[in-house]
């Protein structure tokens, strides 16, 4: 018994110092709740696609850095012509992909000319609208001229979208993604895990990890013991509702309560009756209490929102006070527009936790005015066809998750079904002008208008919720873009 | 003989061509776009029409389903819409999580109820009858994945002997792949072999009251002896059926336990493919557990046979 006892101590002491020895580790496992369908982000609006891939295997040739703002990536620098139309990119050189292959002006002009081709299944094609030529002046100099000025340009270059691919792997990222990123693609084990590993080749600062996996974890019961057993060691962007206290509580691990581009909102139906009436979208936006609908849709956790922009934003204006929380103006506003006797309508709601609840608190806020909802709960594939494409609906709540998207509102087929043509000069000077003071005033404008329109409730922006072991350092706090940036994180001591 | 299987192939064969018509048809007309669904909200029409085309979703319903009904009769199973690959891939992806965890889980609740179910009929009426009964009754009504999550607290949590849930793969090595196995396979066990204990008890006390084990006895052949010889392999009709079932449900059923275990098995796979609209993996999918079934129930009506010789003879 004693010499099972000395070997069992000498075995815990020789653990216990080979582990002291042990330098910080470089691995991490995150938690995601929603897998890929695929891995290349240039053909899919999942952002499960950009949260395992963006910067950390593909790169643009400018990316969004954590705070929203617009850094170099594979175009070292960058110069404007005086017309503000002609882009010429200085590329890094001796940049390679993952295969070994070289990264040079052919491929930027490659990836360009194919997202913005006639048979181009790229989700967000309207970025490269703008785009008029791509030439390639040498190996390292790419020049892109416009059809017009467009301010957003050199932002639009750091989405997911428009990351650069390679012409010999652009057929195959969908499975073995191969980009010029600090992670090479490992592999993929469906419905399981999507494993990187470093990339040693890497042209720019050389990063702490040696592998990361991101695990898909699709219930949050399931993802709270995979974080208190230490199988998982962070959850980016996590809804873990009634267990978050629990995590908070726990010094293990720090919770950090970010923002996103994500302006939850309540659509509504600008052509159908009765909702074409303005009196009647102001009465619904005087009804609506943002705070109860924040504390039961989302946890008590998101900022309350007077228009369709960011609050983190530097162009953001708060308009929150625009229609403040009035039941008795509402029912007047209502009575003045002819429906004293209340209002039938529906409410139709995608299958994500902060539209089932938050459905539930505006309906009985609704009610209080006389508006009768009938909640009707549908699944993601019909919401896109019933809501989003045939425009059947009154009513919805849904979060707009595309970064700088008040632009939206302008387009004629959406379906808000909104008809301003005062909104519409605001945006079309918008998209010619580059001047960021001028650009900050015409974006205040747009959303005064949309405020003042009560084109839809304006509710909340997504909060970013993220867990992660309190010694891991550098995962991003906000979620400027959809992603998952790991090139700056690290094991402390 | 022959003809009883002959039967027994024919009625099969029919039902799977009955299936793949009312799968196919059931899920067409489910309303959503695949392709509008991986596009998102940003996406213009034109795009989505591109990706349509190339999908091959624009190809009439009746082509569609004689590709698709064809390629089955050649094992070819179609292609991804979502993931682009070939779906019988992404099934033997899902096969080697959901077979062994189907296994694993029906060879425990075997191996516990039989052995209760006899215990209990053996002491029908008596205090042990009662608690292990008692048992089974608590057994049935606990919701799984409750009880799921309370191993997972204990076992992965507190002491952390097992993980929390995932599957490292095969290639991780055997015992990592199935220590992952081992939570998820008790969790599926337990209301089975309730379930199963209940119906093993039940069918025994029946076969007990017969006049033959009263004769068996009466010519003093030892209890023990005319209950497992006798008794149990007449009770074993019932108990099969049950166990045939089951063993369907376990492949396919599983999705609450996968998803609570993080499992890439069977089940999620299907229900991921329903939310993204991946029609032709989940009619493949559907028809191969449709085609399970039928081999499963082929083997119970087989295995009647064996038990009981007279089912033998009077083919």
């Amino acid at each position: 018994m004693k010499t099972w006892k000395s070997i069992l101590a000498a075995g815990l002491l020789a653990l216990a110092s080979s582990s002291a020895a042990l330098a910080a580790r470089t691995d991490l496992v995150l938690g995601i709740p929603l897998e890929p369908p695929h891995l290349d982000p240039t053909a899919g609006a999942a952002a499960a696609i950009d949260e395992v891939l963006y910067a950390n295997v593909f790169e643009g040739l400018t990316r969004i850095g954590p705070n929203g703002e617009v850094l170099p990536a594979l175009a070292e620098s960058w110069t404007i012509s005086d017309d503000s139309k002609v882009y010429t990119f200085k590329l890094r050189a001796g940049v390679k992909y993952h295969d070994g292959s070289d990264f040079n002006a052919d491929d930027v002009k490659f990836s360009l000319d194919r997202a913005r081709a006639e048979d181009s299944t790229n989700a967000q094609k309207a970025l490269f609208a703008a785009i008029d030529t791509v030439e390639t002046v040498d190996s390292g100099t790419v020049k892109v001229t416009l059809k017009n000025p467009q301010g957003s340009f050199l932002y639009n270059m750091g989405w997911g979208d428009a990351v650069i691919v390679a012409p010999e792997s652009a057929g195959t990222n969908k499975e073995k993604p191969i980009g010029t990123g600090p992670f090479k693609f490992d592999n993929w084990a469906k419905g399981s895990a999507i494993r990187l590993v470093k990339n040693d080749g890497y042209w720019g600062d050389p990063i702490a990890l040696d592998k990361a996996e991101f695990r898909i974890i699709p219930d949050a019961a399931a993802a709270v013991p995979a974080l208190l057993s230490g199988d998982v060691q962070a959850l980016p962007n996590f809804q873990l509702g009634d267990a978050l206290p629990q995590v908070q509580a726990d010094p293990r691990f720090k919770v950090v309560i970010g923002s996103t581009e994500g302006e939850t909102v309540l659509s509504i139906n600008n052509k159908k009756p009765p909702f074409d009436d303005l009196k009647v979208r102001q009465a619904i936006a005087h009804a609506l209490d943002r705070k109860a609908i924040i504390d039961g849709a989302s946890g008590g956790f998101g900022v309350p929102i007077g228009s369709h922009f960011a609050p983190h934003n530097p162009a953001y204006v708060d308009l929150t006070g625009t229609y403040p929380h009035d039941v008795e103006k509402a029912k007047a506003l209502l009575k003045e527009a002819g429906f004293g006797d209340g209002i039938k309508a529906t409410l139709k709601l995608p299958p994500v936790g902060y539209a089932r609840d938050g459905g539930q608190i505006v309906a009985s806020q609704l009610r209080e005015i006389g508006i009768e909802l009938e909640i009707i709960p549908v699944e993601w594939a019909d919401w896109l066809k019933q809501v989003f494409t045939e425009k059947d609906y009154d009513l919805s709540i849904v979060s707009h998750t595309e970064p700088n998207d008040i632009d939206i509102y302008s387009r004629k087929d959406y379906y808000f079904q909104y008809d301003n043509p005062d909104f519409d000069k605001v945006i079309a000077e918008l998209n010619v002008t580059s001047d960021e003071a001028k650009r900050k005033e015409l974006y205040g404008q747009a959303q005064k208008i949309l405020a003042q329109d009560a084109v839809v409730g304006f509710l909340f922006e997504l909060p970013k919720i993220g867990i992660w072991d309190a010694k891991a350092e550098g995962l991003w706090a906000n979620s400027p873009i959809q992603a998952n940036d790991l090139t700056k994180v690290k094991w402390m001591e | 003989m022959t003809a009883y299987l002959l039967k027994r192939f024919l009625i099969g064969a029919l039902t799977l061509v009955f299936a793949s018509l009312v799968v196919f048809s059931v899920l067409e007309i489910l309303p959503g776009d695949p392709a509008r669904l991986m596009l998102g909200m940003n996406a213009s029409e034109e795009t989505v029409q591109v990706l349509r085309e190339q999908m091959g979703l624009n190809q009439p319903l009746l082509l569609r389903y004689f590709d698709w009904a064809g390629g089955l009769l050649t094992l070819d199973f179609g292609k991804s819409y979502t993931y682009s690959v070939p779906v019988i891939d992404l099934i033997a992806e899902r096969v080697v999580v959901s077979l062994p965890l189907a296994i694993m889980a029906l060879f425990l609740s075997t191996v516990i109820a039989i052995p209760v179910g006899v215990f209990a009929a053996q002491r029908r009426g008596r205090t042990a009858d009662t608690l292990s009964m008692g048992a089974a009754q608590i057994g049935v009504a606990i919701p799984n994945f409750w009880f799921a999550l309370i191993l997972i607290y204990i076992f992965a949590v507190w002491l952390r002997l097992v993980p929390a849930g995932g599957f490292p793969g095969w290639n991780a090595g055997v015992w990592p792949a199935f220590k992952a196995l081992i939570l998820p396979a008790v969790a599926l066990a337990l209301p089975q072999a309730a379930i199963l204990a209940r119906v093993t008890r039940s069918a025994l006390l029946e076969v007990l009251g017969e006049d033959y084990i009263r004769t068996a006895r009466a010519k003093g052949m030892p209890r023990s002896h005319v209950l497992w010889r006798h008794a149990l392999r007449n009770a074993m009709i019932p108990v099969l059926t049950i166990l045939g079932l089951q063993f369907a449900f376990l492949l396919a059923g599983t999705i609450i336990i996968e998803n609570v275990f993080y499992l890439p098995g069977l089940g999620r796979l299907i229900f991921q493919a329903i939310t993204q609209r991946d029609l032709i993996v989940v009619e493949s999918v559907v028809m191969l557990l449709v085609a399970t079934v039928i081999v499963v129930n082929l083997l119970v009506d087989l295995s009647y046979a064996i038990v009981d010789p007279r089912l033998r003879s009077r083919q």
